[in-house]
């Protein structure tokens, strides 16, 4: 059993009248990479601003290293690597000498630091860019800027907020072949994100977070087990009048056919072998199908289970749902603002 | 590739000592005045107050004042250089309100922040480049003077001693400066320090006009203003004219030890101050 490396505590914090974090508990074992998930002003950030000693807790403990971070910050920051939500780069610098201020700030020698920079500069493919000024680098560059500049010294705990929001679906998967890339190299990583596919894509364990407080802890899997909804689509070859019928027993629920009478749907129980009982139940019945689709639940299902709402914002197609508009109560605008404040 | 991305492994962190030592400190010192430096030869605009303004204001007060003021024992050219130097210094520390205010509000404060760095750099760093600048700007205003007939009969020692004095309170000046820019709100707000408190205090001086003519009251606090004495040294050393030295107030009486002492207090109370407003303004 490897040691946890981030320890998060009973963690509490609030600004002025806003609760950003209401107790939030959870540790990322060594190596491993553990994908911090919820809505905007959930508290992610906060939590990060905690661990990374930008933010004292009103209560609670947090280690990162096994050091505390509110008695040893120093000791804590030896040991991390931030990439803010909010590039944390200067504007009126090149690239190149961004990496290299941040290379000698953090002890490196000077021929060191640039050396370093001009790997991590390839690595993301800046090398083009690096000698201009960063006021003119697009979204997706400043991301990947700071993420290099998070990379520098090689830290063996990284923080990585938000690291793919705001940005274009090539940049997206750039991030994430870095990312994993990161994972197998033995760093232990915190990413938090809005996006479950993400999460489901790169995290061993996922916490979910919402109203600062953790609303479920687990493995991507173990996630997706508990909500049990999964969702079948039978494509028939022609249509069959009996098919809803014969289908309704097994998925134990109301099942929608199309205006052609040639696809039905429906969400069910993930039983085991359900993909397997469709087929024989229609064989029997002397319907052909095309195509059967079991479909595990989305994190967005999870989502939705856990909540009873949609994450939103949610746009990346991997959630069947649209964003239900009007069900965000008092609660979620209030939480956007300590979002806000978390950056001020 | 896979070189690039390793990390190393973490080793035993414990709570050992991880307070930088002076080497270190220096080194972050040394990297934070040379980005600010940085800044400057981006927008060399920003460098206005201490490259084009003096010249302007050395042109004007010359020109369009000189004549109308009768300065005893010399002209008005050798008597307003001294004056100008204080009044251009002054009035340029207020880049220091500005460059920290810009900092603190940009995200690169964070950036700072989860380093393994001595913060003081942040504030060192930025006061020295501040220096430095005033230093470009106290030889514009020495460039100009001499264009414009400004003579010394001092040695090149006093002479130095002169610019030295000058920029020594332009830097303990420059901490106030930064205690005002740790305490803005926007870039903007601590911009608007420079027209409301360093303009009245390098005016409300001898630095441009003899302050005998002014009203008694007027008269004391300009006595006592630092950018008198500050002033009133230069002119000692550079023997040039110095109306105020036949007033009775102890600065005006002995400039340079007024000027030094005002400069050191002002030096000793703003740093420290400083340094608290920031691990203030840095917690959260």
């Amino acid at each position: 059993m490897a040691d946890p490396m981030i320890e998060a505590d009973g963690l509490r914090k609030s600004y002025g009248e806003t609760r950003a974090l209401a107790g939030v508990s959870f540790c990322v074992r060594a190596g491993s990479v553990l994908g911090l998930l919820g809505p905007n002003g959930a508290g992610k950030t906060t939590a990060v601003r905690i661990l990374t000693t930008l933010a004292l807790p009103d209560a609670g403990r947090a280690r990162v290293a096994g050091v505390d971070v509110v008695a040893h910050p120093a000791a804590v920051r030896r040991q991390i690597g931030v990439a803010a939500q909010d590039a944390t780069l200067d504007g009126l610098l090149t690239g190149r000498q961004n990496l290299a201020l941040v290379g000698e700030l953090s002890g490196m020698r000077a021929a060191e630091a640039r050396t370093r920079a001009a790997e991590l500069l390839e690595l993301f493919e800046l090398a083009d860019a690096a000698d201009r000024v960063v006021k003119g680098y697009s979204g997706g560059m400043r991301r990947r800027l700071d993420l290099a500049a998070s990379l520098l010294t090689r830290p063996p705990v990284l923080f990585l907020d938000e690291p793919t929001t705001g940005l274009d679906p090539v940049s997206r998967q750039r991030v994430w072949e870095v990312i994993r890339q990161l994972t197998g190299s033995g760093v232990t990583l915190l990413l938090t994100t809005q996006y479950l596919d993400e999460a489901d894509a790169l995290a061993d364990r996922i916490v979910v977070v919402n109203h600062g407080q953790v609303i479920a802890d687990g493995t991507p899997r173990e996630l997706k087990e508990r909500s049990r909804s999964a969702h079948v689509e039978v494509t028939l070859a022609e249509p069959g009048p009996g098919a809803a019928g014969v289908i309704t027993p097994l998925v134990g629920g109301k099942v929608s056919v199309s205006a052609d009478g040639l696809r039905l749907s429906a969400a069910a129980d993930s039983a085991p072998g359900l993909a397997t009982a469709l087929v024989r139940a229609l064989d029997d019945a002397g319907l052909l199908a095309d195509n059967i689709e079991v479909r595990q639940p989305s994190l967005d299902d999870v989502f939705f289970a856990l909540t009873g709402a949609h994450v939103p914002g949610e746009g990346n197609g991997s959630g069947p749902e649209p964003m239900r508009s009007g069900q965000a109560g008092p609660g979620d605008r209030a939480a956007e603002r300590v979002g806000e404040g978390a950056q001020a | 590739m896979t070189s690039a991305i390793a990390q190393r492994p973490h080793g035993p962190a414990g709570t050992r000592r991880v307070i930088p030592g002076v080497a270190e400190r220096a080194r972050n010192v040394v990297s934070m005045t040379r980005r600010n430096l940085v800044h400057i030869s981006r927008e060399p605009m920003q460098l206005s107050d201490v490259t084009i303004q003096p010249v302007l204001f050395t042109v004007l007060f010359i020109y369009l004042f000189g004549g109308a003021i009768p300065i005893p024992g010399g002209s008005y050219t050798d008597f307003i250089l001294a004056g100008l130097l204080a009044l251009n210094l002054t009035t340029s520390t207020m880049g220091t309100a500005v460059g920290l205010a810009t900092d603190l509000h940009d995200g690169i404060i964070d950036r700072f922040r989860v380093l393994p760095m001595w913060r003081p750099a942040v504030l060192v760093g930025r006061s020295l480049a501040d220096l430095l600048t005033a230093c470009l700007c106290a030889v514009v205003v020495a460039v100009t003077g001499l264009a414009v007939g400004w003579r010394t009969g001092a040695g090149p020692l006093p002479i130095v001693a002169g610019f030295a004095l000058v920029l020594f309170f332009a830097y303990s000046l420059s901490w106030v400066a930064a205690c005002v820019g740790l305490n803005s709100k926007s870039p903007e707000s601590a911009a608007s320090f420079g027209f409301i408190v360093l303009f009245p205090l390098a005016f409300v001086s001898n630095a441009m006009v003899p302050t005998q003519h002014m009203p008694g009251w007027l008269q004391a606090v300009a006595n006592w203003n630092p950018v008198s004495a500050v002033t009133a040294g230069a002119r000692q050393l550079w023997h040039n004219p110095n109306p105020s030295a036949s007033i009775s107030a102890w600065p005006m009486q002995h400039p340079i030890e007024a000027a030094l002492a005002w400069s050191a207090l002002i030096l000793a109370v703003a740093a420290p101050l400083a340094s608290r407003f920031f691990r203030r303004r840095t917690t959260e």
